[in-house]
């Protein structure tokens, strides 16, 4: 089906999310806007204003009430979902680069930069899911890598463990109320750019500037599969549902992208068989690095956002529902 | 001080122990007696003319070899029968540096003082080790001979594959090729080599380079079969028949840097050298040449020397002077001397042999061409010319020649000089092609005008057609962007062939095509198929796929009697594209067509793609770092014509049982692909059970189960919007 394009960002998209109906579909970008958008006709619900730098990151709770965001002001801010308030904001020294709700909605964990003398850390705070209750500014836990600092971070299932991604391509496993580390794997040669559990948490998926994204078991860290790609990826997705698929998008480095011309930069999303690790085609369509990739929990659909400042939704035809490979 | 006791200090100034500022301060003695020479054969001199004689061999040997301590020149004097005082005709030399002392050795052992005085110089160690050598005689050990490995093993894979080398990243692999499938790895080492890989031309070695030189590999376990001492070798040649092989380096040779001790085979007259000469089979130099100091120009022409097909001769010109043929393997000059030929340019061995196998052209020499320009009132010429006889058997004056290309035919029966000329006011370029017919009588020469200059050109292997391509772009000779990648021009190509049907045989185009941008071309090493290529520009990367010889598949009933139109046998049969593709080379059997995109001229998109001759994509691979793919090269077959011939009437039967092999051997992997994605479903699903049941289990335990996403609650809504587009009213009766 043709995809519906979302065009209401000016800079390019860093994360995007569906909330768990996938009703709603939540953008940020560069351009310091949060926006919301129906996912199955593309028409914007509202907007999120409030942050003052560029946003890097943004989740939404299970009940679809609250929303958390974290931007490049140094803050992490907590929205109501349904009016736009800004509930509540958290300052950090320094950039919020990704947020993530606990699977119970009771807690959010904040990756920060590490940048200007202060070293990045994964702090996890407290939420009251009330929304006019007051929230905490204490934080539940603060955790500091020793080696090089974390980029991205998950949220393990009963919030058991938080899984963190680093600069080095390393991946930890933390008892994260004990602030000790359990486990930790190199298995990326290069900066990990995402990490996106699947439904029930028990495996995930990385991506990696190093063309590979990999599938690990949360519990273990083991390695299960591995896509390999000829570009640098920045994002990947689990299908939920009716097909055992990952969809990875990435590029050519949006610094060098104007040295090449769009067939070269490679700026689409790959499907992969996630068991049989084969490539099974390509949706074009972005003329910029693709930043982020979201399913749609229902599997019907998923959208991508690029460097380019769009937002491309899908829904996939029937034929998708139909293909069965060979085995 | 050792183990000194702070309780128990020494009461006298004899207790204490100095050993340790001893041996600190211990002066080494001079005892080595490296820096010493023994020289004998020196005139036998009385006391009167001893002094002199000192001085005069003082000073040669400081000349010659180095520094002589201060009274290091001891001569001993005896008393002789008369009772006179008189030298021994020895002496003993003590030079400041043991290395004084090693180039006194070799530079003046054998020296002629005179007529009847050869001094002979030892080393003075030398002497007293040959004079301790005990007087029995030790049988030396012989080497068990050890059988050297079947360098032409490839050839017997029953299924005649080829063979490839890769270099990408520091890795360096060989493979066999398998079409469609992924090649099949046949041995492999990091680091093989510093700076690339080159196959030698018969397929036999594989050479990698090295700072200190190269080295030779091949035979079914990889290994080193030979290696050649090179400091900064650079470039290397290997002979037609893998008999030589030439290396430059553009560093010196300098013996004083070569490491002492090394086993390396240069003399005194390698010294300051850039090209040496190597003989293969035993490893051993042959000669070393210095470089042709040429007029300013930095660029290094590659191949300097240049074999005849035989390998029996070589040859190098010297730019504007001279032409020098040597003879291997005694790499003497032929007839002593070079051939003064005044502003020689370039020269090319014809690649045909001095034998009686080819009735048509029955060589009785080999034979060379080479190009003058016009010096002075002479205009410019071509040259053929007899080797070793140095008879010249063709001349052909030209004029207002700006550049010339000589290009044999690969049987050496044509010779086509590319001409590059300029009219009278020198604005305007083209080209004139000159084709020498090796074979005919008095060996003709055909001019054929070209309106347009011509950027490249290819004879067919084995054949009697070429193909070129010319240019009337105007961006044509424009200097290269800024970005270093020259600009995409428009050209043309057109294919000639020999037309023997009129009393005078000539050459005529066959077909022309227009409108193309492509820049080289590649003949299949079997003839007929011709790849189209426009290679190394920003914007295009077009390889397009020729047959010369197409036949369409008969339509109509029976064969119709109007004769084919020209050219209509000259067919595309596919254009593909790789984007960013750098080279291409045919496999040695003409089969396949492989496209590399390499890090050296691309910055993206590495890696490589194999297509059959019609075009048809068999494999793409992207290769991270991909560098370098090189087909291993086949030797000549052995087959004489008859069974050649025999084999092609057969070729039905063959290709039946090949096909049925190919079919075999699909389903085979298509099998094995099934039963891997079987093995890998199973092993997710355990996995998956495993992780849920555990997961589930926890949950449980903590009192979470699990929500799905949509409890059954959901609910479809469907919103009807009705619009009206357009009303209109009509009264109906």
């Amino acid at each position: 089906m043709r995809p519906i394009l979302l065009q209401g960002h000016t800079r390019s998209l860093t994360q995007i999310k569906y909330n768990r109906e996938g009703d709603l579909l939540f953008s940020v970008s560069k351009d310091k806007v949060v926006n919301v958008w129906y996912s199955h006709n593309g028409e914007r619900l509202g907007t999120y204003t409030g942050h003052l730098g560029s946003v890097w990151t943004v989740d939404v709770n299970s009940t679809t009430t609250m929303l958390i965001t974290g931007s490049a002001d140094n803050t992490a801010k907590l929205w109501d979902v349904q009016t736009g308030r800004c509930l509540k904001t958290w300052e950090f020294k320094t950039a919020v680069k990704r947020v993530e709700f606990s699977e119970d909605d009771t807690m959010v964990l904040c990756v920060t930069e590490e940048r200007m003398g202060y070293s990045g850390t994964i702090t996890v705070l407290p939420i009251n899911t009330d929304i006019n209750a007051k929230q905490s500014d204490e934080p539940l836990a603060a955790i500091h890598n020793d080696g090089k600092k974390a980029v991205v971070a998950c949220w393990g299932y009963l919030n058991k463990y938080i899984i963190s991604g680093h600069e080095d391509g390393s991946i930890s496993q933390w008892n994260w109320k004990a602030n000790e580390k359990l486990n930790t794997v190199t298995p990326h040669e290069d900066i990990i750019s995402d990490m996106q559990m699947s439904t029930d948490r028990t495996y995930f998926i990385t991506t990696s500037k190093d063309k590979t994204a990999k599938i690990f078991d949360s519990e273990t860290l083991d390695h299960l599969k591995t896509f390999t790609t000829d570009a640098p990826l920045n994002s990947a997705s689990i299908t939920p549902k009716f097909q055992e698929f990952v969809i990875v998008g990435g590029g050519q480095d949006a610094m060098s992208v104007t040295t090449t011309s769009a067939r070269a930069g490679k700026f689409e999303c790959r499907f992969y068989h996630k068991i049989l690790e084969e490539e099974l085609g390509r949706v074009r369509g972005h003329f910029g690095p693709i930043n982020t990739i979201a399913i749609h929990p229902d599997g019907k659909s998923y959208s991508s956002g690029g460097e380019d400042g769009y937002v491309r939704v899908h829904h996939f035809d029937p034929d998708y529902f139909k293909f069965k490979i060979e085995a | 001080m050792p183990g000194l006791d702070y309780n128990n200090l020494p009461e006298r100034e004899e207790d204490i122990d100095f050993s340790d500022i001893y041996e600190q301060h211990e002066v080494q003695v001079d005892d080595d007696l490296d820096t010493i020479v023994v020289v004998d054969g020196a005139p036998v001199v009385d006391e009167a003319k001893e002094e002199k004689l000192v001085s005069v061999l003082k000073k040669l040997f400081t000349k010659n070899a180095g520094e002589v301590k201060e009274g290091g020149i001891w001569m001993p004097m005896a008393p002789n029968d008369k009772g006179k005082k008189e030298s021994k005709g020895y002496l003993f030399i003590d030079f400041e540096t043991p290395e004084s002392a090693h180039a006194a050795v070799k530079n003046l052992d054998g020296h002629k003082m005179s007529k009847s005085h050869q001094l002979s110089v030892n080393k003075f160690t030398d002497v007293e080790k040959y004079s301790k050598l005990g007087d029995e005689y030790v049988e030396p050990e012989i080497e068990d001979f050890a059988p050297k490995e079947h360098l032409k093993s490839w050839l017997m894979d029953p299924q005649a594959r080829d063979q490839f080398v890769m270099y990408r990243g520091d890795d360096v692999s060989i493979f066999w090729n398998r079409k469609t499938e992924k090649p099949d790895h046949v041995y492999s080492r990091t680091n093989w080599t510093e700076t690339y890989v080159q196959w030698s031309p018969l397929g036999s070695y594989l050479a990698t380079f090295h700072a200190q030189g190269i080295a030779l590999w091949g035979g079914p376990s990889w290994n080193k079969i030979v290696r050649f001492v090179h400091p900064g070798v650079k470039l290397i040649d290997f002979s037609p028949n893998e008999r030589y092989l030439v290396t430059w380096s553009n560093e010196p040779i300098n013996l004083h840097r070569m490491p002492e001790g090394s086993n390396h085979p240069f003399s005194e007259y390698d010294e300051g050298n850039h090209i040496l000469i190597w003989d293969i089979k035993t490893g051993g130099l042959l000669r070393s040449f210095p470089a042709v100091q040429s007029d300013g120009n930095k660029t290094v022409r590659w191949p300097m020397f240049k074999w005849s097909a035989s390998d029996k001769y070589f040859a190098r010109a010297v730019p504007g002077q001279q032409l020098s043929i040597y003879e291997a393997p005694s790499m003497g000059l032929v007839g002593k001397k070079s051939i003064k030929i005044d502003g020689i340019v370039d020269f090319e061995w014809s690649p045909a042999r001095a034998d009686k196998n080819d009735p048509k052209l029955g060589l009785k020499e080999e034979i060379l061409a080479y190009w003058t320009p016009e010096v002075g009132n002479q205009p410019a010429r071509v040259t053929m010319m007899n080797v070793p006889s140095k008879e010249i058997i063709r001349t052909k004056n030209l004029f207002n020649v700006t550049d010339c290309k000589l290009f044999w035919q690969s049987q050496g029966h044509f010779l086509a000089v590319k001409v590059d000329r300029h009219t009278k006011t020198k604005k305007s370029t083209f080209a004139n092609l000159e084709i020498f017919r090796v074979c005919e009588k008095a060996i003709p020469v055909e001019t054929l005008e070209i309106k347009d200059p011509v950027l490249a050109f290819a004879w067919e292997p084995q054949g009697e057609r070429f193909a070129i391509i010319t240019t009337n772009d105007p961006a044509y000779g424009a200097m290269p962007g800024a970005g270093g990648a020259a600009p995409t021009i428009k050209t043309g190509v057109t294919f000639y062939y020999l037309d023997k049907s009129k009393a005078v045989a000539g050459f005529r185009p066959l077909k022309t095509v227009d409108k193309k941008t492509c820049n080289y071309l590649f003949w299949s090493p079997k003839g007929r198929h011709i790849v189209l290529a426009t290679l190394r520009s920003a914007s295009v990367s077009d390889i397009e796929f020729w047959d010369l010889d197409f036949e369409p598949l008969n339509t109509g009933e029976g064969k119709s009697n109007t004769k084919p139109e020209l050219g209509s046998s000259v067919q595309q049969l596919s254009v593909q594209e790789h984007y960013g593709v750098t080279d291409i080379e045919w496999d040695p059997t003409g089969r396949y067509v492989v496209s590399g995109s390499s890090m050296w001229r691309q910055t993206v998109d590495h890696g490589f793609c194999i297509w059959d001759f019609k075009g048809q994509q068999l494999l793409h691979e992207n290769i991270d770092k991909f560098k370098q793919l090189l087909w291993r090269p086949r030797p000549k077959s052995m087959l004489g014509a008859d069974q050649k011939k025999k084999i092609r009437k057969n070729l039905r039967q063959y290709s039946k049982v090949f096909d049925e092999e190919d079919l075999a051997a699909g389903d085979a992997n298509a099998a094995r692909v099934i039963a891997a994605r079987r093995k890998a479903i199973e092993e997710w699903y355990a996995w998956r059970k495993r992780a849920e049941k555990s997961m589930l289990e926890e949950r449980k335990a903590a009192g979470k189960e699990l929500r799905s996403a949509d409890e059954g609650k959901s609910e479809t809504i469907e919103e009807w919007v009705e619009e009206v587009i357009d009303e209109t009213e009509e009264i109906v009766d």
